[in-house]
């Protein structure tokens, strides 16, 4: 057994009459990568929280080294050798990469910057553990895998030896995740060591040495990641067996959504280039890609928001002009927006009005520019009831709620109307297991109920086991439709990188 | 100690935060009368007598409240759709301005149930224009309202300025920089014989309600808060957002512009550079204390204007500044920012 230079005793801390950590003891050994895995609200981020000194536990202690680390002093926590990579990061856009990495660690009162010395000191940090960045990029131009980069390597200018990462994957892409893997287990390698929060799996199989899995604020299990298995973390995690719902053969319908050389254009930028595609009743289509590639152009083109440049779009057959929102969803499109807590609802509004937000003006919903308000509030009761939205009524402010809930409303308001078609931009991102396969059996019930569902995802696994047919979508351009069941995840792999325009060529 | 986000308000706390605001600031600014060496309970005494204590008094103070009320609801209306109109002491002038200029002129031979509505309007439309023209530069520059609606004011009053020492200046008035008077028919009818208040007061109440309904019951109260609280949210669900947030601009530069139009054709007739002793201004204070509910408005313009008539009786009679008022008010904001914080969270050792 390696020497341990953390140890969480008994550490409890309870919100109002909700236990969030329960009597939770953990060691971290020098050189180790231990994952703490766990649904949201299970407490891990409030674990961190104590550790860093955000919180003070009601309970227990936290040692380093030996030494007990006084509560509630994120100074202290620094001073002793923790750093914290947050998963919403805490560095100032508009300053440069060394400046952000300098805040905080100079005297307030010196006559000179000690500059130089930092930006040495940076140099050697980045080249040893091959994290690369320019000291003098202003932080809001870099990409948010680089932006981690830096809050990782302003841990480490701060001397961190206890590095702590709350979901570090959640806003990275797949390349991005797998290259910051690397890079922790080059850290570890060195002697130091790593705690990293996540909610999936794949990521804690290949990354952790050890797994601590939290549920419901208890700690409940403990493995080695080579003595484990997914499924048995899954089970562990949320506490019975999840199994993700499996795609049934099914007969297709009619086209329903064809798009011909359709290209959009924003701020005279082409996001889309002449993009074609048939999307059919009752079926899938997987539209894969790293984000970034025109996929939130594709879903604002379908959803109303964004105008096309040219090319034809034929509706239920027919040629259509630009439709608007209202139009969009009256003719029976059905509209899962990527960023759910941005445009898919409005936090401070009641659920209530987040459901009826977008049919507003239909005249159950509003009469002469009256809200019936109990019509509305009636139609969100039944979404909150058949989709088992948790946490709230149709009175709860939506931002109450949380991700997985959201999202239930979300779908919720769009499949309780029986969609023609439906737009599902990355409709379980940031879900934890048992949110993602409750998305996932929705939206095959919807694909049997004759609904043709437009999923766009950078998730391989979900596109595999969702999808009928899969176009991927790379600088704009979709490729040809590959059946399903025809393909795997390499072929998909050379898809996203763009590899059939060689072929066409 | 620390603080944590509070998730549900109790209505107890919605009630007694203003309450609680208004006390500290009074027991702040005894402390101030108290060092001016004037017993504070009767100075406070003084200013409700002062305020309420006789019919010429108390009628005097709501009339005070009636362009507080209006100004206040612009602000309300305004802010709830985050759009910071920081400019209703311009849209209230030009709003007047507008009012002296057409009363004066066209409308200076017809009859009152024509000339009222009629200058009541144009009133409004002129505070409209005033805020319609920074809106415009938000949606189609993104430069930031709360600049240009303020710089606007400077601009208002100096335009109000030159007008009543140039082209509508009175030449009746022995020189002094004053308008030409509206037609004696278009003044508003008088609420209370033989005083100051006037049917202003009776609108301002009526918008209130009015506005309440509709941020509380319509489509477009639910879109435009919509659209303020969420640009993108509101966008997605189809909301039009250029045209909501110009109704909003519409809704408050008009109420501004009403306050100047019913201060002219409820107390003085014509418009002078004195009209308003910061009426917009004030406003943003009234909707802030408020919590910008629009039944709030009401009683937060009450309590301001309490303050303004009470404080010269307590001046004359304790021979303390009448700047305590002005202290006052300026407190139960900071007190009511600082009220409001402390109600969203809720302290934990």
């Amino acid at each position: 057994m390696t020497e341990t230079v953390l140890e969480i005793d008994r550490v409890s801390k309870s919100f109002g009459g909700n236990k969030a950590n329960d009597a939770i003891s953990l060691t971290l050994g020098r050189g180790e990568i231990v994952a703490l895995l766990g649904e949201n609200g299970a407490g891990k981020t409030t674990l961190m929280s104590i550790l860093f000194g955000h919180y003070v536990p009601d309970e227990g202690h936290i040692r380093v080294a030996g030494v007990d680390l006084p509560p509630g002093r994120p100074r202290a926590a620094i001073h002793a050798g923790i750093g914290m990579v947050h998963q919403h990061f805490s560095l100032a856009p508009n300053l440069t990469v060394l400046e952000n990495v300098m805040t905080g660690t100079e005297k307030l009162w010196s006559w000179r910057s000690q500059t130089g010395r930092a930006r040495a000191k940076l140099k050697a940090l980045a080249e040893r553990f091959g994290l690369v960045v320019d000291p003098d990029a202003r932080l809001g131009d870099l990409s948010v895998g680089e932006q981690q980069r830096v809050e990782i390597l302003k841990a480490l200018y701060n001397d961190a030896r206890i590095l702590i990462l709350d979901e570090p994957t959640a806003v990275l892409t797949n390349l991005e995740a797998e290259t910051l893997f690397a890079t922790l287990k080059e850290m570890a390698r060195q002697g130091l060591s790593l705690i990293f929060i996540s909610h999936k799996l794949d990521e804690v199989m290949a990354a952790a040495d050890r797994v601590v899995v939290l549920r419901g604020g208890k700690l409940v299990a403990e493995r080695r990641a080579g003595e484990t298995s997914k499924a048995e973390l899954a089970e562990l995690m949320v506490g019975h067996r999840v199994a993700r719902p499996v795609r049934e053969a099914h007969e297709r319908g009619a086209p329903v959504l064809e798009a011909a050389a359709v290209s959009v254009r924003v701020d005279g930028v082409d996001r889309l280039r002449e993009i074609s595609f048939r999307l059919h009743a009752g079926e899938i289509l997987g539209i894969i890609g790293v984000s970034g590639n025109g996929q939130a152009a594709l879903a604002g083109l379908l959803s109303g928001t964004l105008l096309r440049s040219s090319g034809d779009i034929l509706l239920y057959g027919e040629g259509v002009g630009d439709l608007s929102v209202a139009e969009t969803v009256a003719s029976g499109i059905g509209r899962i927006p990527e960023d759910r807590t941005r445009e898919g609802a409005i936090g401070e509004m009641a659920v209530w009005e987040n459901a009826v937000l977008e049919r507003i003006d239909e005249p159950r919903f509003s009469r002469r520019g009256l809200v019936n308000r109990s019509a509305a509030v009636a139609f969100a009761d039944a979404i909150v009831r058949s989709f088992d939205v948790r946490g709230g009524g149709p009175l709860t402010r939506t931002r109450l709620l949380s991700g997985g809930n959201m999202q239930k409303l979300i779908l919720g308001r769009n499949l309780a109307e029986h969609p023609r078609i439906l737009i599902a931009a990355q409709p379980a991102r940031g879900l934890d297991e048992g949110a993602v396969a409750a998305v996932h059996a929705r939206i095959l019930d919807a694909r049997k109920a004759g609904t043709a569902v437009l999923l766009i995802s950078e998730d391989l696994d979900e596109v595999i086991a969702l999808a009928d047919r899969i176009q991927a979508i790379v600088g704009g351009r979709l490729s040809p439709p590959v059946s399903a069941d025809e393909v795997d995840a390499r072929a998909l792999g050379l898809m996203m990188a763009g590899a059939w325009k060689k072929e066409a060529a | 100690m620390r603080f944590e986000r509070r998730e549900h308000r109790p209505l107890f706390l919605v009630v007694l935060t203003p309450l609680l605001a208004v006390a500290a600031a009074l027991a702040l600014s005894g402390l101030l009368i108290a060092a001016a060496g004037a017993p504070v309970f009767e100075a406070y005494w003084r200013i409700l007598v002062g305020a309420f204590g006789s019919r010429l008094s108390a009628t005097e103070t709501l009339t005070r409240a009636t362009p507080l009320m209006l100004t206040g609801l612009a602000a309300a209306v305004a802010f709830r759709a985050r759009v910071w109109n920081i400019g209703g002491e311009g849209q209230f002038y030009l709003g007047a301005i507008a009012v002296a200029a057409v009363g004066s002129r066209l409308l200076a031979e017809a009859p009152g149930y024509l000339s009222i509505p009629l200058l009541l309007f144009t009133g409004a439309i002129a505070g409209m224009l005033l805020l319609i023209l920074p809106l415009w530069l938000r949606l189609r520059f993104s430069v930031d309202e709360v600049v240009t609606s303020l710089l606007l004011n400077f601009v208002a009053v100096l335009f109000v300025s030159m007008l009543i020492d140039g082209p509508l200046k009175d030449p009746l008035a022995f020189g002094w920089p004053q308008s030409q008077s509206v037609s004696d028919a278009a003044m508003l009818p008088k609420l209370v014989a033989r005083s100051r208040l006037h049917w202003g007061f009776g609108i301002a109440l009526v918008l209130a309600v009015v506005i309440h309904i509709v941020q509380s019951r319509t489509v477009f109260g639910l879109k435009s808060r919509a659209a303020g609280l969420s640009p993108e949210g509101a966008v997605f669900a189809g909301v039009p957002l250029a045209r909501t947030l110009l109704l909003v601009a519409c809704l408050s530069g008009g109420l501004a512009g009403l306050a100047g139009a019913v201060e002219v054709l409820g107390v003085k007739g014509y418009v002078t550079t004195d009209l308003s002793p910061g009426f917009g201004y004030s406003g943003i204070v009234v909707a802030m204390l408020a919590g910008l509910h629009p039944l709030g408005v009401v009683l937060a313009a009450l309590f301001t204007a309490t303050m303004f008539v009470g404080a010269d009786g307590m001046s004359r009679a304790l021979k303390i500044p009448t700047y305590i008022a002005d202290v006052t008010v300026a407190l139960s904001l900071i007190t009511m920012l600082v009220a409001v914080f402390f109600a969203q969270y809720r302290i934990r050792r």
